[in-house]
């Protein structure tokens, strides 16, 4: 198979990639895991940011609250194309027919999220992310797109710092296979996923990607930075929208008490939820003032939600909640062009860290960063494809990867690897999250380094080769071991606090880590090193 | 409690009831080879569709009981366990055009939004399509979520040419349904599918359609005359 573009990953980045490389001529093909439709970005809910009308609002303004947020260790230079580009986002995807909520105006409706100035989150009621990406499947549809759906990544392949294509694992068939293409974009998600059974994302959500490029030479940047959202349900993780707090909802504690402005940064309220729960007091949201009319009108998946999972009403009962990881700061070090450091190789969306979020992102901002930057990478990635060869004469890659795959097929399997990874989740919570300190990231980094080594005892039960997702699960548990091996390296060499990023020993933001940490790896070996920011 | 899963009957021992969670935790104690879909957890990814006891369900949102039969989404090919083949779903709506035609330059109002809103959740979950009878006899029908989605573009009044989207829904489209209701019954997004075809269908018939069933009526009276 040969392509232009060869995109991996659908949600809203890859589909809005997708889209602009198509409709500049590309030949393109979009790789998922997944359905397309099924994608993290369906769980973004509360909006996407963009400065509407410059007599209420200001794109200066939304630079500073970014920059702010960012606490220093942003790209101001990425932070601006964000800003300056917002509202031409949002008219594209108006354009595309994705139906924005309206004021009494009829002008698009913009709600105010945490940590921000203005009231500038442009929203579908309280299912933006999804209407979003169902609108930009429709369009790839529309747009003739090549998908194919049901393959993992396995690996790129690269040749004198040059991506040329990518390994692939057929889910179906347990086949390995390899792509060829000019232009190769990562858009495979985040990394929240390796606190097992205390995130809000998706199961889907393993790093894959990260550990990946990782392996291929790339450069990991901030991945100490995994962003707690405040409110997730207690009782299973499942995410309550931050628009249920920017819509007047309050946070109490068992005695009834508020105990912090709900609206400053996830950070903050994410940690002082933390400190009540460890102060062994249960943490509620409260949105019985609002009113049964109001929460319906404004977030009834929320209230659905709710609902469903607690059994509770959430204009007559308390909803008990805890913070959870819920985003990656961190990721794949890029440009604000969406360049790599390995040449025609790109990364987008929560899988990419091009440096709009810095120490900390914004409410609001991620949906604008996956649909911009992915629109931006498309344009990129469809230019001067006529000066590129597609060169096949790599097979050094393909061939470990099928012998990597039989092996993993012949390991013993004496060890539980489903077990271990909800132990990977519990002690990454603990000591890998709100609140951080040497003792704890040394004996979560030894526990990670015995489980790599134990890996060759673990293994798989299921031995056949038809839609076999028990070796899906195992080759994802080795990526959340390895990018779990690069969150704690950062946490630990990173002593100061700062954003999401707190350490017990070291309350203070430093001057000298005014910087992003880079993980690279050589021969197995993690390599970092702090850099300036911007 | 005990529960059947294709065929196959599982003790479980835990306390857990969400039907996602226990089919994780048969996979991970009892049977590693079990393959389900799962992906959000929360109702909106529409990767966990399943059959309980014979109805469409997320397994996600779904609590089970004792004795209950889960099995996977009908009419579409399996692959392993609850594992159905989904390509189809991507050349149905392709085949129905729903998708956007050409922008119109209307103004929107909030009133606009809201006739679209049910129908611009819908989340692919392929529910209606398993619980529709008209696949018994036409594996071509375009299916439920073609036809809402196809009503969702043409009711958006971003849509210029809603004649495009009419004249493909017709083929093995709008009047092959029976208006039977069932898909209303099953769909997790709580969207009114048979209302949406019906209103498709007095919109073909604007449009200048006819209703080939009846056609078929008037035409299969022969009389033996025939001035």
């Amino acid at each position: 198979m040969e392509y232009d573009v060869l995109i991996i990953g659908s949600g809203g980045a890859g589909l809005s990639c997708a889209i602009e490389a198509k409709r500049n001529g590309a030949k393109v093909l979009v790789l998922s895991k997944t359905t397309p439709t099924a994608s993290q970005t369906c769980q973004a809910q509360g909006g996407i940011n963009a400065c509407l009308d410059e007599e209420t609002d200001s794109i200066q303004n939304h630079i500073n609250d970014t920059m702010k947020s960012s606490h220093k260790i942003g790209n101001s230079e990425a932070i601006k194309v964000l800003c300056t580009k917002a509202k031409d986002t949002i008219l594209w995807l108006d354009n595309l027919a994705v139906p924005f909520s309206k004021d009494a105006n009829g002008n698009i409706a913009q709600r105010k999220l945490g940590g921000t100035s203005n009231a500038r989150a442009c929203y579908s009621s309280d299912y933006t992310g999804l209407k979003i990406l169902h609108t930009l499947y429709d369009t790839c549809i529309k747009e003739n797109v090549d998908f194919i759906e049901d393959k993992m990544l396995l690996d790129l392949i690269v040749s004198n710092n040059t991506v040329l294509g990518a390994v692939v694992l057929d889910i179906k068939t347990t086949e390995v296979e390899q792509i060829f293409a000019k232009k190769v974009v990562l858009a495979t998600g985040g990394y929240a996923g390796i606190y097992t059974n205390f995130n809000t994302n998706s199961l889907a959500t393993t790093g894959d990607g990260l550990a990946v490029a990782l392996r291929a030479g790339c450069r990991l940047k901030n991945m100490e930075y995994v962003q707690f959202h405040p409110t997730a349900l207690k009782e299973n993780s499942i995410l309550i929208s931050e628009s249920a707090r920017g819509e007047g909802g309050y946070l109490v504690t068992s005695d009834g008490e508020r105990f912090i402005d709900e609206l400053k940064p996830r950070d903050e309220v994410a940690r002082a939820i933390y400190q009540q729960l460890q102060d062994n007091k249960e943490v509620f949201l409260d949105l019985r003032h609002l009113g049964i009319e109001k929460i319906m009108k404004l977030m009834p998946q929320e209230y659905n939600l709710a609902l469903q999972y607690t059994g509770l009403k959430m204009d007559v009962d308390l909803i008990p909640i805890k913070p959870v990881a819920h985003y990656s700061m961190g990721g794949i070090k890029t440009d604000p062009r969406c360049h790599t450091n390995i040449k025609h190789l790109y990364a987008i969306g929560e899988c990419a860290a091009n440096g709009v979020h810095g120490a900390n992102r914004l409410g609001g901002n991620s949906l604008l960063e996956i649909i911009l930057f992915g629109r931006i990478a498309g344009q990129n990635a469809s230019k001067d494809l006529d000066k590129i060869k597609i060169v096949e004469d790599e097979n050094k890659t393909i061939q470990n990867d099928i012998t990597y795959i039989d092996e993993l097929f012949e390991y013993p399997n004496t060890i539980n690897f489903y077990e271990k990874k909800e132990l990977l989740g519990k002690i990454l919570y603990e000591n890998v999250g709100l609140f951080r300190n040497e003792t704890d990231l040394q004996t979560a980094s030894k526990q990670i380094a015995q489980w790599q080594k134990e890996y060759t005892q673990m293994g798989i039960g299921d031995k056949s080769r038809v839609y076999n997702t028990n070796l899906k699960e195992f080759i994802e548990f080795k990526n959340m071991l390895d990018i779990s091996e690069v969150v704690i390296l950062s946490a630990i060499e990173r002593c100061e606090s700062r954003g999401a990023h707190y350490r017990i020993e070291y309350t203070n933001e430093e001057e000298q880590f005014e910087k992003q940490s880079i993980v690279t790896k050589t021969n197995e070996n993690l390599n970092l090193e702090f850099i300036n920011a911007s | 409690m005990q529960v059947k899963i294709c065929e196959t009957s599982y003790n479980i021992e835990t306390k857990v009831d969400n039907l996602l969670a226990v089919l994780g935790h048969i996979k991970q104690t009892q049977n590693n080879s079990l393959a389900f879909g799962s992906g959000c957890r929360s109702g909106i990814c529409g990767s966990c569709a399943v059959v309980v006891n014979g109805v469409e369900k997320l397994a996600c949102k779904t609590t089970i009981k004792d004795n209950d039969e889960v099995t996977p989404l009908k009419n579409l090919p399996v692959i392993k366990d609850l594992v159905v083949d989904n390509s189809k779903q991507h050349k149905l709506l392709k085949i129905a055009n729903a998708q956007l035609q050409e922008l119109s330059d209307e103004k929107i109002s909030n009133a606009d939004v809201d006739k679209i809103d049910k129908e611009s959740n819908c989340i692919l979950c392929n529910s209606c399509y398993s619980s529709c009878p008209v696949y018994e006899v036409n594996d071509k029908f375009l299916s439920p979520f073609a036809l809402t989605r196809a009503y969702r573009y043409i009711e958006d009044k971003k849509e210029k040419d809603v004649k495009s989207i009419i004249d493909n829904i017709q083929d093995n489209g709008v009047f092959s349904c029976t208006l039977c209701g069932n898909c209303n019954m099953v769909c997790p997004a709580g969207i009114d599918i048979k209302g949406d075809i019906m209103k498709l269908q007095n919109k073909s018939v604007q449009f200048g359609h006819t209703n080939p069933n009846f056609a078929t009526f008037d035409t299969g009276m022969d009389f033996g005359f025939n001035p």
